[in-house]
């Protein structure tokens, strides 16, 4: 008798909190975000490879699949990681982290023979310039693809840290001294 | 004298030894020889630097306007001393970097000429508007540290018709008395600024926080201001950092300044007593904002004092008279302990925020050895804002600065309270210090990032169109070639048919 | 005079973590010099035994770590060793300090990364784990034998209690005042006879009572709480709250039936309370950091105190209370934040009132 009273309380609480389980999961039902775009949209979208994915794109699908860590992307450094991670609701350990050096390229005025074909790969027209004269790179639109570099006959583009001024000066990260003397 | 029920308004905080006593009773010494050369940067202030209005090898007299303001938020700069100026260029900036920065470069002919002054005799008879134009044209900044110029604020405490104008009397940062002596020697100034500012804002009433480890100057502000019902000295008690604007807003109201708001929308302007002073200058002299009083201490200096110095002034100058030993100085401090920053040498100018010149000795800046954090919780129990040092250091420290910010690290105000306290030597001012200029970073880059992807995008469609050009053009030229071919071909057959 | 750039303030208190050890171990020196004397050498052994075998556990721990030896001189080590050796009964064998002194560091402290990593009170961990593996060591009362008195052990006595596993005699044991009323109240004896009959009040605050080697003497231990109170090593939050609380709750159930519940003066005198209102609950690692999380986790630690003694097993719930506490240490400094100037308790600016 008590095993029938038992299994028949069981069953029931079962039963109720399954039909709850499926009618919260009906009536609250969140809205999935379409996440790879937004892991896109986030990405500095330079196709620039160095995460091993053909392109920005990919590796936004590889993320969402939870193929690829949130630390993929070099020129991102931690602060697009630590974004990654959130949407996707990772825990993430970013102290060893390198942080990306900011660069832009740089045309050396001696060599530069107004080729052209630097400022043809450019994929933000950051370069200017018009054939046989010497062309400039915008700073502010480079994004250090390293495309024009690679097509340079006179290697005369080089990539180089941007100038450091009072307005774009920052502090440095305090380096942890603990244990040092162990290391 | 303290009012209790202010009391439990403050909150934080630390009592830091005070080091005021080797030049809190020597009076200002105003008489220092000129400096052969005077470095005066462009920017002195908050928003946009001067821009200058004379060339290499003009002379100038002594007040003349040498850069005027650019934008709605600037201040112009104006001769310290009269001479010719011998460059506009850059040079090494007061700052802990020492980069560059544009700067005019005066020598002086010694004889310290004033040009023309414009004084008002009766600022009272002035237009509101009037007084802020003047203390605009003066080059008058917040000379407590903050440089944001006075004009503006004027402006903007007026329009928001403010009820009380605060005076910050407060100088909670050791070592530095040049406030404190200011406020002993030259009261009536000081009060007669705050009613002209009085006057400019339309404001009833002044009220003046002094700390009370300044017992001589509370008496002369006392003094000062007892045939005027409307300005009051309050006494607030030693604990750094009182001077921080909000604090003592605080104190002396009660109210909160909300986050993400200006002092202005709980009815209160705050302006520091140097500030006063270069009002009460700029309005019945007509003398712009040229000199400062600048407190020179530490362990290193031999004879230190106040110096009331020209701007531009080299602090290796200000070093020599004050006969700092150059091999005892371990760390050259511009402002207070707490909140000044080091310097990488003195071959640097002061400046209109300079309030102290600190040449510390390897004993008093104590460099510990970092350890472990025990979570002893003192960092917590100092912080005036509220904030959890620790764990904002902690996250800082794995690179999770949006974290960091979920728990209030754009509250920080970097008093440094916390690193001061910490028994482990932990530097969470500097960890914030990095995680703020790091977001201002990552902030530009997302910026940037937004505006290459435009034009990325821009040149895709571009391409695509020239592509798309190119194939239309390759298709019509298919054509006509098909279309040439078959002329011809009809011809030759044409040609075949008819022999 | 190059300097790299270096953030300020460029000035600090300099307290150092092991001078506050210091200052901790201090404040101890006067109960714990009390608890030697009135236990005699026994206690003396167990002492010397239980801190040389924490230094020594420290020091191996260091050295598989691969961090300096250094850091065994901040005195971290030799405060839990010292802490957890005031909390053992003051007659145990050796072995009960070498294997408390190995939980305490190795389990409680080291395997969570070191000094300020852990989560439970390493002395409070070990003291617990002892006393639930070995009740009956851990349990075993000696009697008040002050050293040189006619009824003490002498040295090679005590060599022989500490080190030779001696069976103690049953007359030089006892019960301790919670266990006693404890063992009287489910006798149905009841209360105030009970206590009256077994201990005097003023003894129970000085401390001439059976009890842990160095919990007995309330008078001399809130001393040493009040110097670290003016010392500004500890702040007043925990221990008032503690106290508080055990007296708040003790004083309505004593108030509602004194035959059954406990005056609150005989609580706060008696057991392990005081010396953890100070010594214990205020460590900084396992407490709350914001002032109202701190006065939370003194009241639970009380409250707590209070039910185990009351109605719990054990006589004395001092050690289970605090660890308890210090596993909802986390969710309390989740939960309780300062309010941030200018904001409200969840975060959002305050409004502006015209």
């Amino acid at each position: 008798m008590y095993v029938i009273s038992a299994i028949i309380s069981l069953t029931s609480l079962g039963l109720f909190l399954g039909i709850m389980l499926s009618l919260a999961a009906r009536f609250f039902k969140v809205e999935s975000s379409p996440v790879v775009d937004e892991l896109e949209a986030l990405m500095p979208g330079s196709q620039c490879g160095q995460c091993g994915f053909p392109g920005c794109r990919p590796a936004a699908e590889a993320l969402a699949a939870g193929d690829a860590q949130v630390t993929l992307c070099p020129p991102g450094g931690s602060a697009l990681a630590e974004q990654f991670a959130a949407i996707l609701g990772v825990e993430i350990d970013l102290s060893g982290m390198e942080e990306p050096e900011a660069l832009v390229a740089k045309v050396s005025e001696e060599t530069c023979i107004g080729c052209t074909r630097c400022f043809k790969v450019c994929p933000t027209d950051a370069i200017v310039g018009a054939p046989k004269q010497i062309h400039v790179v915008v700073a502010d639109a480079c994004i250090a693809c390293r495309k024009c570099v690679d097509v340079c006959p006179t290697e005369c583009l080089q990539m180089q840290a941007i100038e450091v001024t009072l307005k774009n000066w920052r502090w440095h990260k305090p380096e942890s001294v603990l244990f040092e003397e162990a290391a | 004298m303290i009012n209790l029920k202010r009391l439990l308004r403050v909150r934080g905080g630390v009592h830091a030894e005070e080091h005021k006593h080797a030049t809190a009773d020597l009076p200002i010494q105003t008489q220092l020889p000129i400096p052969e050369r005077l470095y005066i940067p462009l920017q002195q202030h908050v928003g946009k630097p001067a821009e200058p209005v004379v060339k290499v090898g003009d002379k100038v007299l002594k007040g003349q306007l040498l850069a005027h303001s650019q934008g709605m938020i600037s201040a112009p700069v104006h001769a310290p001393s009269s001479g010719l100026i011998a460059d506009i260029n850059f040079y090494p900036a007061p700052h802990p970097s020492a980069l560059p920065i544009r700067t005019i470069v005066i020598e002086t002919d010694g004889l310290d000429q004033w040009c023309e002054l414009k004084p008002v005799d009766d600022p009272f008879a002035l237009e509101p508007e009037e007084i802020s134009m003047r203390v605009g044209a003066a080059g008058v900044v917040g000379m407590g540290g903050a440089t944001f110029p006075a004009a503006v604020k004027l402006n903007l405490g007026r329009k928001t018709e403010i009820e009380t104008l605060l005076i910050n009397g407060g100088e909670c940062e050791p070592y530095l008395t040049c406030d404190d002596r200011l406020m002993q020697e030259r009261a009536d100034a000081i009060i007669d600024g705050v009613r002209i500012m009085l006057h400019g804002l339309q404001a009833k009433q002044a009220k003046m926080g002094i700390e009370d480890n300044k017992p001589q100057a509370i008496a002369q502000m006392r003094t000062a201001c007892r045939d005027f019902d409307n300005i009051e000295v309050i006494v607030t008690p030693t604990r750094y950092p009182m001077g921080w604007d909000r604090q003592l807003i605080r104190y002396i109201t009660g109210e909160e300044v909300p986050a993400g708001s200006r002092a202005t929308d709980v009815g209160v302007l705050m302006h520091n007593v140097a500030t006063a002073y270069a009002i009460h200058q700029a309005i019945r002299e007509g003398k712009p904002s040229v000199t400062r009083v600048v407190t020179v201490s530490g362990q290193a200096v031999a004879s230190p004092g106040n110096f009331e110095a020209p701007i531009g002034t080299l602090i290796s100058e200000l070093f020599a008279h004050a006969d700092v030993g150059e091999s005892q100085v371990a760390r050259i401090v511009m402002g207070g302990p707490m909140m000044g920053e080091a310097l990488p040498h003195s071959d640097l100018p002061i400046v209109k925020a300079s309030s102290g010149l600190l040449a510390l000795g390897a004993d008093e800046i104590k460099p510990g050895a970092e350890q472990p954090c025990i979570r002893c919780a003192s960092c917590v129990d100092v912080c005036p804002v509220g904030l959890l040092p620790v764990d904002m250091a902690n996250r800082i420290k794995a690179n999770q600065l949006d974290a960091a910010v979920s728990i209030g690290l754009k509250d920080c105000i970097s008093c440094g309270s916390c690193s001061y306290v910490c028994p482990s030597n932990i530097p969470l001012a500097h960890y914030f210090k990095y995680a703020s200029g790091e977001l201002i970073g990552r902030q530009q880059a997302q910026h940037k990032s937004e505006q290459t992807n435009k034009l990325m995008q821009e040149r895709n469609k571009r391409m695509e169109r020239i592509e798309k050009q190119k194939a239309e053009e390759a298709a019509r030229r298919k054509a006509e070639k098909e279309a040439r071919d078959k002329a011809k071909r009809e011809q030759a057959e044409a040609e075949e048919a008819t022999p | 005079m190059k300097i790299k750039p270096v953030s300020g303030p460029h000035h600090n208190v300099n307290r150092g973590v092991s001078r506050i050890m210091l200052h901790v171990i201090f404040a101890l020196i006067p109960a714990t010099l009390f608890g030697l004397y009135i236990f005699g050498w026994p206690a003396v052994n167990l002492f010397v035994v239980t801190i040389a075998s924490a230094l020594l556990f420290e020091y191996l721990c260091l050295k598989m770590a691969g961090k300096p030896k250094t850091v065994l001189l901040d005195g971290s080590a030799l405060l839990t060793g010292w802490l957890l050796a005031m909390t053992l009964p003051p007659w145990a064998p050796w072995w009960i300090g070498v294997v408390g002194s190995a939980l305490a560091i190795v389990i409680g402290k080291q395997v969570y990364g070191g000094l300020g990593q852990n989560v439970f009170n390493p002395a409070m961990l070990a003291r617990v784990a002892l006393l639930i593996s070995f009740p009956v060591e851990m349990t075993t009362w000696a009697n008040v034998t002050p050293l040189f008195s006619e009824s003490a052990p002498d040295f090679s006595a005590a060599l022989q209690i500490t080190f030779m596993g001696a069976q103690l005699p049953d007359a030089l044991t006892g019960a301790t005042t919670l266990g006693h009323v404890k063992t009287e109240l489910s006798l149905n004896h009841w209360l105030p006879e009970s206590l009256n009959s077994f201990i005097d009040g003023r003894d129970a605050w000085l401390g001439f009572m059976r009890g842990s080697l160095g919990e007995t003497s309330s008078v001399l231990l809130i001393l040493g709480g009040l110097w670290l109170l003016i010392k500004g090593v500890i702040s007043w939050r925990i221990p008032f709250a503690m106290l508080f609380s055990v007296w708040i709750f003790a004083s309505l159930f004593h108030g509602w039936n004194p035959a059954q519940y406990l005056t609150p003066w005989t609580h706060l005198s008696s057991g392990a309370l005081i010396c953890a209102a100070f010594f214990i609950a205020t460590d900084y690692v396992t407490s709350p950091n914001s002032a109202w999380g701190q006065l939370v986790f003194g009241f639970s630690c009380g409250l707590l105190i209070f039910i185990i003694r009351t109605w719990g097993g054990y006589p004395e719930g001092a050690g289970f209370a605090v660890l308890l506490m210090n596993a909802a240490t986390p969710l309390i400094d989740h939960y309780i934040k300062p309010r941030i100037y200018g904001r409200n308790r969840k975060g959002a600016p305050l409004e502006v009132n015209e």
